[in-house]
Formats: C-alpha cells, structure tokens, sequence
C-alpha cells in the first residue's frame, strides 16, 4: 500500500502542465493516506473522529476564509 | 500511572481497558489536531505567496532536487509501515518483532534526516540559504527569496518534529527490549505510530508543493 501511494507521488513528475492533475493526484494520496489512518479511527470512537474530523473541518475554515479574501481582490 | 500488571488490566480512572484506549486514542488526536492547525498555517503562508508569484516559486523550485526528495518520501512511507507492523507486534506480545521493527523505523528517520541535511548543505553551497548570503540568480529574487524562507521553516519544523519522533521511537524500543509492552499494554506504541503516521503525512504534502511546483509550469 506505501508502495502503491509512492508510485503515484512519483508518477506526475512526468505528467503536463495541467494544475488539475495537481490538485486530483494530492488528493488521492491524501484519501489513500487518511485510509491508512483509518485503521486505526475505523477503530476509535465516535468521539475520537469526532476531533480528527473537527481538525480538517479548521483547516478548511482556515483556508476557505484567507483565499476567499486573497482571490477575490488583486493584493498588490 | 496506568497499572500494566495482568491483575488489573485497566487503569482505575476508567470503567474498562476499552474506555482506556479511546482515551489514548483521543487523547493523542487531540494533540494531532492542534498539529494540523499548526503545520495549516504554514501551509496557507505557502498558499497565499505561491498564489501571489507563481512565476518566481516555479522557477526557485527548480533548485530543489527532485530525486532526493522523492527518496526520503519513499523513505517516510517505508517508516510509517514499518511502524504499523511494530504495533502489530506488541498487539501480539512479540517483543523481537516490536524491538526490530521500532529499530527499524528508527533508522528509516534518521535516513530521512539525513538525506535533509546533505540538501541543506547543497543550499548552503548553492547561496540559497535567506539570510546567509542570499544570492539568487534567476528573475525575481525578492520573491524566489520567500519561497526559500517557506522551504527552511517548514522542512526545518518538520525535521524537527521527525527528530522528536525518532526521539520517542528510541525510548519506546528501550522499553519494549526491557519486555515493557504486552498485548495488555501496548498504548504508547500504538499513540506514538499516530504521531508518526502524522508526521509523513505532512511530508506527503510537503514535497509535491515544494519540490514539483516546476514540473507542471
């Protein structure tokens, strides 16, 4: 499995110059990454997911409120 | 402390050994989560100055070297499996198995770091280091200089959270050679895989962003 998500990693060293790709490929490796993970949260509690959820669901707090500012307006 | 003998396989403060292990469990991913707000906030500097000089950081990453980078995230993947292994060998009260695997989970990190400071001694050779003679000679320096700043601080935060975790590896693997870790007792093993699991996680995003910026530019 760690072998499977290296070759995908090292894999789009050869792709074109699309940005998609990009942002399709990191996320593959991290959904297989987080399925890693999930050994164990498979496991957790509910209460447990809930908090490892809760630190993507920041995260995306974080991210969505400063790019909504930085892409919608030229900064400088 | 939690009391690992067989007569009370659960420490006193919890009802049962499985409410015991979601504390662990909890307990560590609390500590994970303040981790991914903390390596986020550097991750959207990142974002919002890749966003801003998209030429400057596509052409400073071309300094980085690719294959290196590619081996240590082969380097953390292969670590990270050896340490679900490890757990799995306490799980089953095989301490040859858990002393070797953290050994060699051990020595997968100090790999790793290693290969990081032979590419921090190129950058410094290279000029590309901010603040140590700087000189870079491609357009946009003050830019491609950010990008640099963003590379060491968050390589170098993550090296030393490596470090740290090679730290709590070799202390465990002490232990675990001591026949401290049995099936009834393995939580440090298993909370310290989640920190390590953490940690190349970061890495995973970590190279791509830094390293192949330029590939598809």
């Amino acid at each position: 499995m760690a072998l499977l998500v290296l070759t995908i990693s090292v894999a789009y060293i050869d792709l074109g110059p699309y940005n998609v790709i990009i942002a399709l490929v990191i996320a593959a490796i991290k959904a297989s990454l987080v399925a890693y993970f999930f050994m164990h949260i498979r496991t957790s509690s509910r209460l447990t997911w809930t908090v490892a959820i809760g630190g993507f669901f920041w995260l995306f707090i974080l991210f969505s409120l400063t790019f909504s500012d930085f892409l919608s307006r030229p900064i400088y | 402390m939690v009391d690992h003998s067989s007569a009370a396989p659960h420490a006193h403060q919890f009802d049962d050994i499985q409410q015991q292990h979601e504390a662990d469990s909890l307990g560590m991913w609390v500590f994970l989560t303040t981790e991914i707000l903390f390596f986020g906030a550097l991750f959207l500097s990142y974002g919002i100055y890749r966003h801003a000089y998209p030429e400057a950081f596509a052409a400073a990453s071309h300094f980085m070297d690719v294959i290196l980078g590619g081996i240590n995230t082969a380097v953390l993947l292969g670590s990270s499996l050896t340490v679900v292994l490890a757990v799995h060998a306490a799980q089953h009260g095989e301490r040859k198995r858990l002393v070797m695997f953290l050994i060699f989970t051990i020595i997968l990190g100090l790999a790793f770091l290693s290969i990081k400071g032979v590419e921090y001694s190129h950058k410094f050779a290279e000029h590309l280091v901010p603040g140590v003679d700087f000189q870079y000679k491609g357009p946009q320096p003050g830019h491609a200089e950010i990008y640099f700043i963003l590379y060491f601080v968050m390589t170098g935060i993550h090296a030393l959270h490596l470090l740290i975790g090679v730290g709590i590896m070799t202390v465990l693997a002490f232990r675990a050679s001591k026949n401290r870790f049995g099936p009834d007792y393995f939580a440090p093993i298993e909370v310290s895989g989640l920190y390590w699991h953490f940690v190349d996680i970061v890495w995973i995003f970590l190279y791509p962003m830094l390293y192949l910026i330029h590939v598809y530019h």
